[in-house]
């Protein structure tokens, strides 16, 4: 593996994340508890399609094979995602969506923070400017988990239910491979065990504040970054890529 | 007398530092922090603000239109608060 | 007599230009078309993001999906706007949502069509838009204070919209033959539902004189149609299509377009509730509305639990 085929692959990873978040939350759009969410929510998926284009942007730059971001939103199958098995999950209601978008803007807080560092200046940019947007993914989310955890019996229980039928896929999300390893060295990737501890603590605070409890003896799922998902990523694809590969070729 | 949706928030946006801020609508919240972020994705989407105070609707106190010819009339002609009022001497600049 | 006088003052102010503020007197029939006028309005906003939402997570490039994400967005907010205008007549949110849910009040029946292809994406965002972007302009300067204000920023925001769609139907129009075929079908279907939008002809319309007198609307509404049509026959012509009205012709002596009768019968069917989607969107809204109370009751007891923390600290 080169250089540039792992940046290429880091690329999709960072970009996949946000893009298949983005698109559940998407999924949300006039269907929020109160029409302010609905805004937050459009908010916030907006921000991560939009950072999920730039990054697919220069993963086309640098894969540098005629595709543009369109072609690797659209044109990729399943086993060529490489977006975290837990952002593919399900909204069910409004406690998976909320407890999936806290444990995932809290990693992508710490990650972000650390790729400002990256010695891919491209990367650095980008990740600067998200680390913003992330920034207050995380406080609208965690503010949730707080109100949800400490509200009723009912939006508790319904929180706890949600992590515990989550929590499952959050080790993947650290898994690191031959790509990280790689980077890593070059100082363009940052290693996911720094950021694991760093979320522990921010979970675990969030949730003891708000009396939820991280399930025991939980057997863990992986696979995302060998493109393995659960069958959920198949339908959400379908969904989203059809139009564009009912008309192959054209201009939209 | 709970609305289910929150209560009433007015929100005050600030457009640049340094001026003052305007009102500019209100927005429903539940919580203050809920108040605020609400205010800030409905008010500053377009890149419309640097700073946002909001005040539960319930707290205003508003002079009602009664009051409209004694609160605001008597101001009428005390015109000698205004510069206007006064003749200064041909020549006299920067005052 | 005390009521004569009210009124008398009431309607001096507005033939004066001078704005209906909350508190003001106003005559009961005022505040009552008023209300229901905003309420319509802010009920279309809301309902409105559903035929466009349908699209969102299908739209074919990415950049088709933020803009329509941000349009959707816009709609929700230009709802709130309305709805606080409204709220300004001592009338809460939920009973706004509830007179929604129960059919008593109504929406505009253009958001009770399907929008079955993408170029119904772009067809809605020219004419849809096109059509209200021309009430709204003239509501800036409406009698009601609250609601000319949400007006003007309303007008400000939804001037992307219309852009948008007709790009998009540009983009297919240009395109390959199954894209313009697609266009000219979006073309077909939504021309006169958005005649439509303009409500019935000045001369049925029960509410019109009371709306001009007292200045709510300016413009009546067979006058806002002819302008609608005058503008867009022009850029149907541009982007290749057809308007599908075979009475449709330049009138040169009243400088503008001589066209069809909107199907009447259809757009009193709509209204009432006979459209092809009016029985999707209320319940699509019923059922997220009610999904969503144990959201808001928790945000509702973690508030009181917050104001109690503080008042004891």
């Amino acid at each position: 593996m080169t250089t540039q085929e792992a940046l290429f692959n880091y690329c999709l990873r960072l970009a996949d994340n946000h893009l298949i978040l983005g698109h559940r939350l998407s999924e949300l759009c006039s269907k929020g508890p109160v029409l302010e969410e609905d805004i937050a929510c459009t908010n916030i998926s907006l921000d991560l399609i939009g950072q999920a284009n730039a990054l697919l942007q220069y993963a086309a730059s640098i894969e540098n094979n005629g595709r543009n971001e369109d072609d690797l939103a659209f044109l990729r199958h399943e086993r060529h995602f490489y977006n975290s098995l837990l952002s593919e999950q399900p909204n069910r209601d409004f406690a998976f969506t909320m407890v999936k978008q806290f444990l995932i803007d809290a990693f992508n807080y710490y990650l972000f923070d650390e790729l400002k560092k990256s010695k891919d200046l491209t990367i650095s940019a980008l990740t600067t400017k998200g680390h913003k947007e992330i920034t207050y993914h995380l406080r609208h989310s965690s503010t949730w988990i707080d109100r949800l955890g400490l509200g009723t019996d009912e939006s508790n229980l319904r929180t706890q239910n949600a992590i515990n039928e989550l929590w499952r896929f959050t080790d993947d999300m650290f898994v690191m491979d031959e790509v990280d390893k790689m980077l890593i060295t070059d100082g363009i990737a940052t290693d996911l065990n720094i950021i694991k501890t760093k979320w522990q603590n921010t979970v675990n605070g969030a949730f003891e504040k708000a009396n939820l409890k991280i399930p025991e003896k939980v057997w863990m799922q992986y696979g995302s970054k060998q493109g393995k998902h659960t069958e959920h990523l198949g339908f959400l694809l379908a969904e989203m890529q059809h139009l564009h590969r009912a008309y192959p070729g054209v201009k939209w | 007398m709970s609305d289910n949706q929150g209560i009433l928030w007015e929100v005050f946006v600030q457009t640049k530092p340094g001026l003052p801020h305007k009102h500019c609508g209100s927005i429903h919240g539940h919580d203050k922090e809920m108040a605020l972020q609400n205010a800030r994705d409905l008010y500053t989407r377009r890149n419309e603000g640097t700073n946002i105070w909001i005040i539960p609707a319930s707290e205003i106190v508003a002079s009602s239109p009664e009051d409209t010819g004694s609160f605001f009339e008597p101001a009428n002609d005390k015109v000698y608060r205004h510069p206007t009022f006064y003749k200064i001497a041909d020549g006299i600049t920067h005052m | 007599m005390e009521n004569a006088l009210n009124e008398k003052s009431f309607q001096d102010k507005i033939d004066e230009g001078i704005s209906i503020e909350p508190k003001d007197w106003m005559p009961e029939t005022y505040r009552k078309h008023v209300l229901r006028q905003i309420s319509q309005h802010a009920h279309s906003e809301i309902i409105g993001m559903q035929p466009e939402g349908n699209w969102i997570t299908r739209a074919p490039s990415l950049r088709r999906k933020m803009v329509l994400l941000a349009k959707v967005q816009d709609e929700a907010g230009h709802g709130l706007y309305l709805y606080s205008a409204a709220e300004s007549m001592g009338v809460t949110r939920d009973e706004l949502l509830d007179q929604l849910h129960t059919g008593k009040a109504k929406y505009s029946s253009i958001f009770n069509y399907p929008t079955l292809t993408w170029a119904d994406i772009g067809a809605v965002g020219w004419l849809v838009d096109g059509a209200a972007i021309m009430n709204q302009v003239m509501l800036q300067r409406t009698s009601y204070g609250p609601y000319a204000r949400a007006m003007v920023r309303i007008c400000k925001e939804e001037s992307f919209h219309q852009r948008q769609g007709f790009e998009i139907m540009t983009v297919l129009s240009e395109g390959s033959s199954e894209q313009k075929e697609m266009a000219q079908d979006a073309l077909n279907r939504w021309w006169w539902p958005s005649l439509m939008m303009f409500g019935p002809p000045d001369e049925e319309s029960p509410n019109s004189a009371n709306a001009l007198k007292w200045k709510i609307k300016r413009e009546g509404n067979d006058e806002l149609r002819q302008r609608f049509v005058n503008q867009t026959v022009p850029q149907a012509a541009i982007l290749g299509l057809k308007v599908p009205d075979t009475d449709l012709k330049w009138n040169e002596a009243k400088k503008g377009y001589d066209f069809g009768t909107p199907n009447w019968a259809e757009f009193k069917n709509v209204i009432s509730g006979n459209g092809p989607c009016n029985k999707e969107r209320i319940a699509n809204k019923i059922h997220s509305h009610k999904e969503g109370a144990w959201v808001r009751e928790a945000a509702e007891a973690y508030a009181a639990k917050k104001n109690k923390a503080s008042i004891a600290a």
